[in-house]
């Protein structure tokens, strides 16, 4: 059947928007690429995340605090359509904050954070080292660790679950995913998009590209030229442990598992996927600094992913002038935003029409006028 | 079972299996060591809390993981006894603040 949306990219942006539309009656088919691929959404580190996010864009903290106040239902949604356990948990996430400054830094940065937007009630407080110990009785504190930042919305889930999720709910709602379906290119054909494959071709009269690093080459064939570039976070997990750290902390989180992920590093290495010695050794250092029992603990994995950046680091929600009908939707925290994704945006996508909060995520605010 | 071919003699040493004095040979494997005595079993699974032993003895399959001297999860097949060691078996999930 020829359908009536083709997403570009089933990553957990892309698969979450295809959801949302399959949710939304229309005929949806998600496309993957191949196995060799970037893929942030294999790699990341699991956070719903709202603390600490939005500095200099408020529009960022309402998109976010959107999401997260959606994710509830829409787990719930999504475990009682796919049969999943997602492990959402949601009672809140702390910042570890270093010494006295350490603390008072985070506190003004908050605040000004807060002060930039005017919708009410801080998601946050500051909490001392003896409140910290009272919330985490079973986690030994380094001598260093003078509190945190407490953000009451904060949680986190099972990245992998999701993805695999979402991809089974997309089929369940008589939508099609396919792998190893590489756009090759993207041609206008009267009112439709013709999508060229490997010895294929698809015809829908609406796209959209959520192909996470792959996107600019795309975005550029319907006229939206999308500035990306590739950050790469390395990730250290640990063996099991029995249950230790009732709350995610941004950095550090026990999983349903029992396994402790630490991480991610912020490095601009361009598109090199390597894992470094160097890297750990300084993820290490710093975990032990907060919880120095973690010394004895035993890495079982290490890897790396590659973030999709933009020059400002804010997602890029876009609708193509020159190509009306191609969408691109890109952000560096697709679990964080997936709620809102399967939600707002794709019920947007299918009205055909992106709403006006979010004109700041447009790509135009990247365009330079050309010198004459 | 496993069982030792000869007696070590003057070059026995003796560890502590879950407090229970057992004697080995200088220079033996803790694996080979743990894998002779008669529960067989080392350690259990952290998902299904089955006994798991010793199985590739070359440092890759991670069943043979014991106490070793207050330190947890060390592979055991990777490890050389020495006079007075203490190993204790390891039951699922570790605690962390032992
Ligand atoms: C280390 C790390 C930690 C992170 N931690 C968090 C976190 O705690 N919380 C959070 O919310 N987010 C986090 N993220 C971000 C999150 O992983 C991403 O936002 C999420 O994976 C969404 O990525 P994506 O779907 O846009 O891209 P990807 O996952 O990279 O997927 C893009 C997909 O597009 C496909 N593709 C590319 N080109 C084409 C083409 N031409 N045709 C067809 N398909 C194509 C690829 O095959 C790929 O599967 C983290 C990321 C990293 C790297
Ligand atoms: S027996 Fe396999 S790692 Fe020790």
């Amino acid at each position: 059947m020829r359908p009536d949306i083709i997403v570009i990219g089933g990553g957990t942006v892309g698969a979450a928007i295809a959801y949302g539309l399959a949710g939304f009656k229309q005929n949806v088919m998600l496309l993957d690429g191949g196995d060799r691929d970037y893929r942030a959404a294999q790699a990341n580190f699991g956070l719903v995340w709202l603390q600490g996010k939005g500095m200099g864009l408020p529009a960022y903290q309402t998109l976010t605090r959107t999401s997260v106040g959606l994710w509830r239902e829409f787990a719930t949604e999504v475990e009682g359509l796919c049969g999943a356990d997602l492990a959402y948990e949601n009672n809140g996430g702390i910042a570890f904050c270093m010494g006295e400054d350490g603390f008072e830094n985070r506190r003004a940065q908050l605040q000004r954070l807060h002060n930039q937007w005017d919708g009410g009630e801080p998601d946050w407080e500051m909490i001392d080292r003896t409140a910290l110990e009272r919330l985490l009785p079973r986690a030994r504190l380094g001598k260093s660790v003078s509190g945190a930042s407490f953000g009451r919305l904060d949680g986190h889930a099972n990245p992998l679950r999701l993805l695999m999720a979402l991809h089974e709910g997309i089929v369940r709602q008589g939508g099609v995913v396919r792998s190893n379906a590489m756009v090759l290119r993207i041609e206008r054909v009267g009112a439709d998009f013709r999508l060229l494959l490997d010895g294929e071709e698809l015809v829908a009269p609406r796209i959209v590209i959520a192909a996470g690093l792959g996107s600019a080459a795309l975005a550029a064939q319907v006229g939206l030229d999308v500035p990306l570039r590739p950050q790469r976070g390395q990730v250290l997990v640990t063996e099991r442990f029995e249950p230790f750290l009732p709350l995610p902390a941004s950095g550090l989180r026990q999983t349903g598992e029992g396994t402790v992920m630490i991480g991610a590093t912020q490095e601009e290495t361009g598109f090199d996927l390597s894992t470094t010695s160097d890297a750990a050794a300084r993820l290490s250092r710093k975990t032990v600094e907060i919880m120095p029992d973690l010394a004895g603990a035993k890495l079982v994995r290490q890897w790396a992913g590659l973030r999709v950046m933009t020059p400002d680091s804010y997602p890029i929600y876009a609708q193509s002038q020159t190509h009306p009908g191609a969408f691109v939707a890109l952000c560096h925290s697709g679990v964080t935003l997936a709620a809102f994704h399967a939600r707002e945006l794709a019920r947007a996508i299918r009205d055909g029409e992106l709403p006006d909060f979010l004109t700041p995520f447009h790509q135009r605010r990247f365009d330079v006028p050309k010198a004459a | 079972m496993f069982r030792k071919l000869h007696d070590p003699g003057p070059s026995a040493v003796t560890i502590l299996i879950d407090g229970k004095t057992v004697s080995a040979e200088a220079g033996e494997n803790l694996a080979a060591v743990l894998l002779r005595q008669p529960e067989g079993w080392n350690r259990t699974s952290t998902v299904s809390q089955s006994p798991r032993a010793p199985y590739c003895m070359m440092g890759v399959c991670f069943e043979c993981l014991a106490e070793v001297d207050g330190v947890g999860s060390v592979q055991t097949c990777l490890t050389t006894v020495r006079d007075g060691m203490r190993v204790s078996r390891q039951l699922g999930r570790r605690v962390l603040s032992a």
